[in-house]
């Protein structure tokens, strides 16, 4: 009998043509060796401490609880890392475990722009070949990081097909893993896509929700009443919670983008607005029409703008342990010049939406209890489209 | 035996594959009796889907002009069901999971023997996955067609073992698409499947020529095109039925030249 694998509940699996299941099978296999080996751990903590920056900083913002009245709020600065965004963690272990399993060529997709750097910055660093596959569309609101890209030493593909965003350009990373296999691997960088990729980036993740745990028990003496994360496929979301799902007193909430309302066809809030399907290689919470057809969505967050969510959140969404809320365009933007006034720190748009929920939230929570946000990343890359947004014109 | 069995019964079989729809469904009617009429012993249906991500660039471009003409599984499954009143060669779909899967799997796999398809081809359902659809494809009668890889390896034995209706041999790396040459040792794939199943053998991806159709089905019991034919849809629109007609014509004899099925 064949056997599928990875499953988290009803969702996950690995739904993609036959030509890369030796591939996903052959991944599977060396990260089950390479996990629990020491030596690849030294290596990778090493990188993540000394070239990334970890562990990052989870910070007291104390104007912004003062300012909002109600839950102590602390601020969990994956902003701080090299690269700017959480996608370092998951990258630095990907390549790692490439390079062991003999491959020279990394090949990404990118929506922001975010993970795409990170994979860059990784390539770069450990002397390989780099293609990065981005949505025309994206292309356009993201050029400081297609440049940043190129900087490093990549190829960028900007992909046209379908809507130009994220989706596509996971469809065309997959497509072109499919031509070149034997020196490539595919640096996916969400908690989505086949088995093994959501567990794999999510214990190269895990690393957040690790951290949290120790800093705010050194800080408070005890764990989170709530932890907040935006959530797209859910790798910052993923990491920020992981380790607190065992803590059932922990509420863990994953902020989708709503883009113009999750009453409009113009959202990205997969589980809000979603059905259970099988795409990009798994079964989970898709956007998509009544025969299956994949929506094309919208946010103004490229990082966020993805019609599905990867299947362990899914599966937190079905058992009820975490929730999963939506946030507008509008909501978020607002929250992104909350941030920088009131804590003089610029949050990535994509983050802003967890900033956006936490200022609903922490006025309706206790003084003592405690709330901690992921900011995954930071924002001046977002500068000049949320200036757009607010009607300005700036020049980078 | 199942209806898909006699489309290896004529010699070495030519499987054209056109995409439902593109750009209409009355040009695709066309185009189907087109291909029955010279020579097809068993036609590919491709269901469009918005993000096929096993198609090149080519059939890509087919699913877009497919679904903005607006074409549904609902309006494919009808225009089956008037196929099938005068079109007796066998039929089967290529499709992706989720269109099969969104519409309800039992639903959409009981109307496809309802109306007289034979198999289904899901190109992102590998061995793994296979029993989202199979138990509900055998209750129906429907062939789950399982496709072979150049990198499926040791995988080959357990895929062939649960094959039914035939083996879709995949000849080369990547995406579905034109190619000037395929350097996959196709044939010695086919003797790893032909080892473990009696199921035919078609060889698909890259074939195009008339010279490459011969070579490929010398190696097999059959060739199976797909962005050829998509590529003279693009070309000719509504006036496609003719030429597709010809190229089908031309393909089977060059099928045909490789030998008898052995």
């Amino acid at each position: 009998m064949p056997q599928s694998k990875g499953r988290f509940g009803v969702h996950g699996g690995q739904y993609i043509p036959e030509t890369l299941m030796n591939a996903v099978i052959e991944l599977e296999q060396a990260y089950d060796h390479y996990k629990n080996d020491p030596a690849f751990n030294a290596e990778l903590t090493a990188l993540l401490n000394d070239y990334a920056g970890r562990p990052s900083r989870l910070y007291y913002a104390e104007k912004m609880t003062k300012d909002l009245g109600g839950a102590k709020i602390y601020l969990k600065r994956e902003d701080l890392n090299h690269t700017g965004a959480h996608k370092i963690n998951n990258v630095l272990g990907q390549a790692l475990l490439a390079k062991k399993m003999g491959k020279t060529r990394l090949i990404a997709e990118t929506g922001a722009g975010q993970h795409g750097v990170a994979t860059a910055t990784a390539a770069a660093l450990m002397g390989m070949e780099c293609v990065v596959f981005m949505g025309e569309e994206d292309t356009k609101r993201q050029a400081l990081n297609v440049y940043k890209m190129k900087l490093l030493g990549a190829d960028v593909v900007p992909v046209t097909t379908g809507t130009a965003t994220l989706k596509d350009a996971v469809s065309e990373a997959m497509r072109e893993w499919t031509s070149r296999i034997s020196d490539t691997h595919y640096c996916l960088g969400s908690v989505m896509g086949p088995h093994p990729f959501p567990t794999i980036v999510r214990d190269f993740q895990a690393v957040i929700s690790r951290e949290i745990k120790e800093q705010l028990q050194q800080k408070e003496g005890r764990l989170p009443d709530a932890v907040l994360a935006c959530v797209g496929g859910g790798s910052n979301a993923i990491g920020s919670f992981y380790h607190f799902i065992g803590d059932q007193s922990v509420r863990l909430i994953g902020c989708e983008a709503a883009g113009r309302g999750i009453d409009t066809l113009e959202t990205a809030a997969t589980i809000n607005t979603g059905r259970l399907g099988i795409f990009h290689g798994m079964k989970s919470y898709f956007c998509q029409d009544e025969y299956g057809q994949i929506a094309p969505v919208y946010s103004i967050s490229a990082g966020l703008d993805y019609p599905g969510v990867g299947p362990e959140h899914a599966a937190l969404h079905d058992s009820g342990r975490a929730e999963y809320v939506p946030v507008t365009d509008e909501q978020a933007v607002s929250a992104f010049e909350y941030l920088s006034r009131m804590e003089g720190i610029i949050p990535a748009i994509e983050s802003a939406h967890a900033i956006a929920y936490a200022r609903e939230l922490a006025p309706q929570m206790g003084k003592d209890q405690l709330m901690v946000v992921t900011i995954s990343g930071r924002g001046d890359k977002d500068c000049a489209a949320i200036a757009r947004y607010r009607g300005e014109e700036i020049s980078e | 035996m199942s209806r898909i069995s006699e489309a290896f019964q004529n010699g070495k079989a030519f499987i054209p594959f056109v995409t439902c729809g593109d750009p209409d469904l009355e040009t695709t009617a066309k185009i189907v009796r087109a291909m029955a009429a010279n020579g097809a012993d068993l036609i590919e249906l491709g269901i469009p889907f918005s993000d096929p991500t096993a198609e090149g660039p080519v059939i890509q471009q087919a699913n877009l002009r497919a679904l903005t003409g607006g074409v549904t599984t609902d309006k494919i499954f009808d225009f089956v069901r008037e196929l099938r009143r005068d079109v007796r060669v066998p039929m089967v779909f290529m499709t992706y999971a989720n269109v099969v899967f969104s519409y309800g799997a039992e639903k959409f796999i009981a109307t496809c023997a309802e109306i007289g398809i034979d198999g289904l081809i899901l190109p992102d359902i590998p061995y793994e996955e296979r029993d989202e659809f199979a138990p509900l494809c055998e209750q129906y009668g429907v062939d789950l067609i399982p496709l072979i890889a150049p990198t499926s390896a040791h995988r080959i034995g357990k895929i062939a073992k649960a094959a039914s209706g035939f083996v879709y041999i995949v000849s080369s790396l990547g995406v579905t698409g034109t190619r000037s040459t395929i350097t996959t040792d196709v044939g010695a794939l086919v003797q790893l499947v032909r080892a473990n199943t009696t199921a035919p053998c078609a060889i698909g991806f890259g074939i195009a020529t008339p010279a490459q159709a011969e070579q490929m089905a010398a190696k097999a019991d059959g060739v199976i095109v797909g962005s050829a034919i998509v590529k003279l849809v693009a070309k000719y629109g509504r006036d496609a039925a003719a030429p597709v007609g010809d190229y089908v014509c031309q393909m089977k004899q060059a099928a045909l030249r490789a030998g008898s099925a052995d």
